[in-house]
């Protein structure tokens, strides 16, 4: 007779001394473990429930200028310094981390229009409504010292909007037209013109760092190649385009902020069309900012909210809002891609974390691990109707939300008119049009 | 030109070509012949996998020998073990889940990336979990006779004496003749043993270390007893109530809602307490709320036979009849009615992957059917018939038939004539149950309970995480609240576990169908015409009727005018995919660009 039967040595399976972390064997034969997909399922549940609760973006509130916040610029080598410029003319340099001013200074008695921070972060320029660009130096003056621009350079017309090139001495201005300036020369180099109608703003692709894009009063988005003496091409939509952002991954795509409530993502080779119409915001848009990592954007709104979009979805991921936040500026994606920045009509800068479930800090091992998972396991789930109404919940105010449902009953009545209109005329007069086909009226080349 | 490193091989000092190292399935087969079928089927068919897979890399290996010049190896030895360990086939399959998905066709490039990445992942799971299986530290028990020696003759005695010591007094008898005949429970982890007597007695058990966690007599009649989810709680069904007491003892809960329960099973991973009731009651119970879920009359009289399917929740019910019925709380009517007896059914097990169910009936057969099929698989005759079945973790069959307990091997795969175990107890048997993770049978009978070694029942090797013997307080408490965050909605359970990962293709029919009972009218549906009121004359009958079929014929015409322009389409479609194909099949000249 050969007999074997199960005989185990507890000491395989139990810790030698209480200072040890206890043991766990595994074994991963499925019939083990039965109802994988419903345990799996109630997991993700959990997991959806969790983040929502979990679910606090605001951050920090930074107060201290004397009016609304008009712009704010990122530092191009320093996570921790926010730049912010209001609408009486002061410009702050913010430390983040401290969420402290660390200086100072008075660019006019107006209004700031807007900031950019050189290259090399040790100097940003500064455009005003008094017609003068100037440079100015990082750190604070010294003790004794009086707070002086290093450049100043006097323009012609009031510049509304400013630019600096990636890794050159360059930068550009537009105003009644988009000027391209040499740091070292106090007129612009190269001058655009197209038409008689002045320019909103202007921005250098990240990318393909000779192009411009620049949004007019004639509600053209217009391109320019910065090594061309004329404007390569314009986009006329229904509406007027306040600012755009080019995808700092995808050097052709770049996605504007229009005032007719969405956004619209281009691709430069085809303008005739737009990529992705984004809806939701129920008031004209004011700004929009890329994160680091080309996949999402950030818009801030005349309706007081912020919102994150997936750049290719077409409506919100997001929406940050709070009571005292009034009509949201400006609006700036941080360049470790964690946290968004904006600033509104009431004098303060919001820090709002990027991903709003987020746990900030060091993670253990094991904390990660689980915030993988579950992460995995929302992703598995989404299209589950329990699930997905769960992870979409947001609440909004009041009033956003009852303009949000009016705007859809007035879109579903234009709806409902023109195809009632469609069956009651000759078929093929009264064609289907795209929404993305609605917005542009032409290209000019 | 001969490879330099070529040459270098032939020159060793060894001088004859070196036999290919020797692999551990290879030691495996030798070993394990006389074992168990599964292992040899195992490396015949990952052998035959083998060769091809080293032609493959010799050929590449070439390739880069040629390619190169010289060898990449400084030693000039040849890597013995290329590439990545091989798999054995059958113990990929082990983990497999599911089949390939059909990747759609077309311009849907996103999905399709998604499915192959997807794919990739779960294939790289699949490949690690077959990995570690080698890393398994224990090995399944057998029993084997000598040569002319029939395993069923072996005593228990014999065995308890052949193995060792602490194994040996896993077999043992406690002799509680007063209270007569007794329940057996195991806990889930297979620590902690819980019997009830007919007479009223229960008492739970350490039993590995025969330690007693408490002993009540409940001065009623005890039907059944159950373990809750974990070994704090128990459920027990008495002459009247159901009551839940801990594991001290002491009276949690008179449940006066579940009245004359003759069965009861709980379903792990739902914290649901199904119960059968002698007034044709099926109830459920959710233990971790205390609310009752579901209660169906299932009108067929005294419900004495219960089992559970582990794979997917369902309860079995056996009948007077000789049917089983299939419930699940959702549905107050069975799922499936079986007929399996001609007579009533005696008792009910069904396998832990769902597959095989064991039917005993009053016609004294034992039969196997295959319940994903819902067919006969094997029918087997025993002289006594068997009271009580019950199924080990690796598929072993026990069948009491008087104060006769038999074991038996491979009822489904191969047919069995000869038993591989049996035990004589002293009183008739009441309540058979295999200790999960262990070799052992409990049984329970007239003169108190037995503890026999059935070597092979156990599966060796357990989860930690799912169910752990040698949990401490502080793990089985983390445990606790995990499988509480994680208990299935009792809504989830249904024939088939794994619908809630798959894509609910439902019919364009049947969505309608379902808008229309929810709308109470059909939105799709065609208006009638009505005629519109004319006055001065002109909505005489005749009129009315002519307008109406005015109407009838402008629609049937567009009908027909629509069925026409498909006709005409596929036609061209047709035509210019045979055009096309045509063009494929045709020789082609280089010259034939310059035709017009």
């Amino acid at each position: 007779m050969k007999v074997k039967v199960l005989s185990r040595n507890p000491d395989d399976y139990v810790r030698e001394t209480q200072y040890d972390i206890q043991r766990v064997p595994r074994n991963y034969d499925p019939s083990l473990h039965p109802f994988e997909v419903p345990r799996e399922y109630a997991r993700a549940l959990n997991a959806t429930k969790l983040e929502r609760v979990f679910a606090k973006p605001f951050l920090a509130s930074l107060d201290g200028h004397r009016d609304g916040v008009h712009c704010l610029a990122k530092h191009r080598t320093s996570l921790s310094t926010l730049l912010s410029g209001s609408c009486d003319g002061q410009v702050k340099v913010w430390n983040l981390t401290e969420r402290d001013v660390c200086a100072l200074s008075k660019h006019t008695k107006d209004l700031c229009v807007e900031i950019v921070v050189r290259f090399c972060g040790t100097s940003f320029f500064t455009v005003g409504d008094d017609k003068t660009i100037k440079q100015w130096k990082m750190e604070a003056p010294a003790y004794g010292e009086e707070e002086e621009p290093l450049n100043t350079i006097l323009g012609k017309t009031v510049f509304t909007g400013l630019d600096h090139h990636q890794k050159e001495g360059v930068f550009a201005t537009c105003g009644q037209q988009v000027d391209i300036w040499d740091e070292q020369r106090s007129s612009p180099i190269r001058s655009f013109t197209w038409g008689v109608d002045s320019f909103s703003s202007v921005r250098f692709n990240p990318v393909e760092t000779e192009l411009l894009a620049s949004c007019g009063s004639d509600r053209s988005v217009v391109l320019y190649d910065m090594r061309e003496s004329t404007p390569l091409r314009k986009v006329i939509m229904k509406m007027r385009t306040n600012t755009v952002c080019w995808n700092p991954m995808e050097a052709y795509y770049f996605t504007s902020a229009n005032e007719d409530y969405n956004l619209y993502t281009y691709d430069m080779r085809h303008l005739d069309k737009p990529v992705m119409v984004h809806m939701d915001h129920v008031s004209a848009v004011l700004d929009v900012d890329y994160s680091p990592t080309g996949r999402e954007f950030v818009s801030a709104s005349f309706d007081k909210t912020i919102r994150i979009f997936p750049k290719n979805a077409g409506h919100s991921r997001e929406v940050y809002h709070t009571k005292r936040m009034q009509h949201v500026i400006c609006v700036k994606w941080s360049s470790d891609n964690k946290y968004v920045l904006s600033g509104s009509d009431e004098m303060n800068i919001r820090l709002w974390k990027a991903n709003a479930a987020e746990k900030l800090g060091v993670l253990s091992p094991r904390e990660r691990q689980a915030t993988n998972y579950n992460q995995k396991l929302k992703e598995k789930f989404q299209y589950h109707p329990q699930i997905r109404r769960i992870a979409r919940h947001r609440h909004l105010p009041k009033n956003i939300y009852h303009q949000a449902k009016e705007l859809r009953v007035m879109k579903a009545a234009r709806h409902r008119k023109e195809s009632n209109v469609r069956k009651h005329s000759k078929p093929g007069t009264v064609p289907l049009v795209a929404e993305k086909e609605k917005h542009v009226v032409t290209v000019v080349k | 030109m001969a490879a330099p490193g070529e040459a270098a091989v032939d020159d060793s000092h060894v001088g004859t070509q070196k036999r290919p190292p020797a692999r551990y399935w290879q030691e495996s087969e030798i070993e394990d012949k006389d074992g168990n079928k599964v292992q040899t089927e195992e490396t015949s068919s990952e052998q035959s996998v083998q060769p091809k897979n080293q032609q493959k890399r010799k050929k590449r290996k070439r390739e880069v020998e040629e390619s190169d010049g010289k060898k990449m190896v400084v030693s000039g030895q040849e890597d013995p073990f290329p590439g990545p360990a091989p798999i054995p086939v059958n113990r990929l399959q082990k983990f497999k889940r599911k089949e390939k998905v059909k990747k759609p066709r077309g311009r849907k490039v996103r999905l399709r990336d998604m499915i192959t990445r997807s794919e990739e992942a779960s294939k790289m799971a699949q490949k690690q979990a077959a990995r570690f299986d080698l890393l398994l530290p224990e090995d399944a028990g057998f029993l084997e006779g000598d040569e002319g020696e029939d395993t069923c003759t072996i005593s228990q005695q014999d065995i308890a004496d052949a193995v060792d010591i602490t194994s040996g007094t896993k077999y043992f008898n406690l002799k509680l003749s007063q209270f007569g005949p007794y329940h057996v429970d195991y806990s889930k982890t297979g620590r902690h043993l819980l019997l009830g007597g007919r007479r009223g007695h229960v008492a739970c058990i350490d039993w590995p270390s025969k330690e007693l966690m408490c002993e009540i007599n409940v001065m009623e009649s005890v039907n059944d007893v159950k373990w809750l989810h974990s070994e704090d709680m128990f459920a027990v069904a008495q002459k009247k109530w159901l009551y839940i007491y801990d594991s001290n003892g002491i009276e949690l809960h008179c449940i006066r809602k579940f009245n004359d329960v003759l069965r009861m099973t709980f379903l792990p991973y739902h914290f649901l307490l199904a119960t059968a009731s002698a007034t044709s009651f099926l109830q459920y119970l959710d233990v971790s709320v205390g609310k009752e879920v579901a209660a169906f009359s299932t009108k067929t009289g005294r419900l004495d036979v219960m089992c559970q399917n582990p794979h997917n929740a369902i309860v079995h019910l056996g009948h007077h009849n000789g049917t089983v019925t299939l419930w699940s709380p959702n549905q107050k009517e069975a799922l499936v009615k079986m007929l399996c007896h001609q007579g009533g059914v005696r008792s009910v097990a069904v396998d832990k992957t769902g597959t095989y169910m064991v039917t005993s009936g009053m016609d004294k057969k034992l039969k196997v059917y295959d319940i994903r099929a819902f067919k006969p698989f094997k029918s087997y005759f025993l002289p006594a018939g068997a009271s009580c079945l019950s199924l080990s973790q690796r598929g072993l069959l026990s069948a009491a038939t008087g104060d006769v307990v038999q074991v038996y091997r491979d009822v489904w795969s191969t047919p069995v004539n000869k038993p591989y175990m049996a035990h004589r107890t002293r009183g008739a048997v009441w309540g058979l149950h295999f200790c999960p993770f262990e070799d052992v049978l409990g049984i329970g009978h007239g003169d108190g309970f037995t503890s026999i070694l059935v070597p092979g029942a156990g599966e060796p090797n357990f989860d930690g995480l799912d169910a752990n013997p040698y949990r401490s307080t502080k793990q089985r408490q983390e445990w606790e609240v995990k499988a509480l965050l994680e208990k299935i909605q009792p809504e989830l359970i249904s024939l088939n576990p794994t619908d809630l990962g798959e894509v609910d293709q439902v019919s364009f029919k049947q969505r309608h169908q379902e808008r229309v009972e929810a709308l109470g009218f059909d939105p799709l549906e065609k208006e009638k015409f009505v005629p519109k009121y004319k006055k001065k004359g002109r909505s005489s009958a005749g009129g009315i009727e002519r307008r109406k079929k005015q109407v009838a014929h402008e629609d049937q015409r567009d009908e027909i005018r629509k069925t026409v322009e498909d006709k005409m389409k596929m036609e061209k479609e047709q035509k210019e995919r045979e055009k096309k194909k045509a063009a494929l099949f045709v020789n082609k000249s280089a010259l034939d660009r310059f035709k017009k």
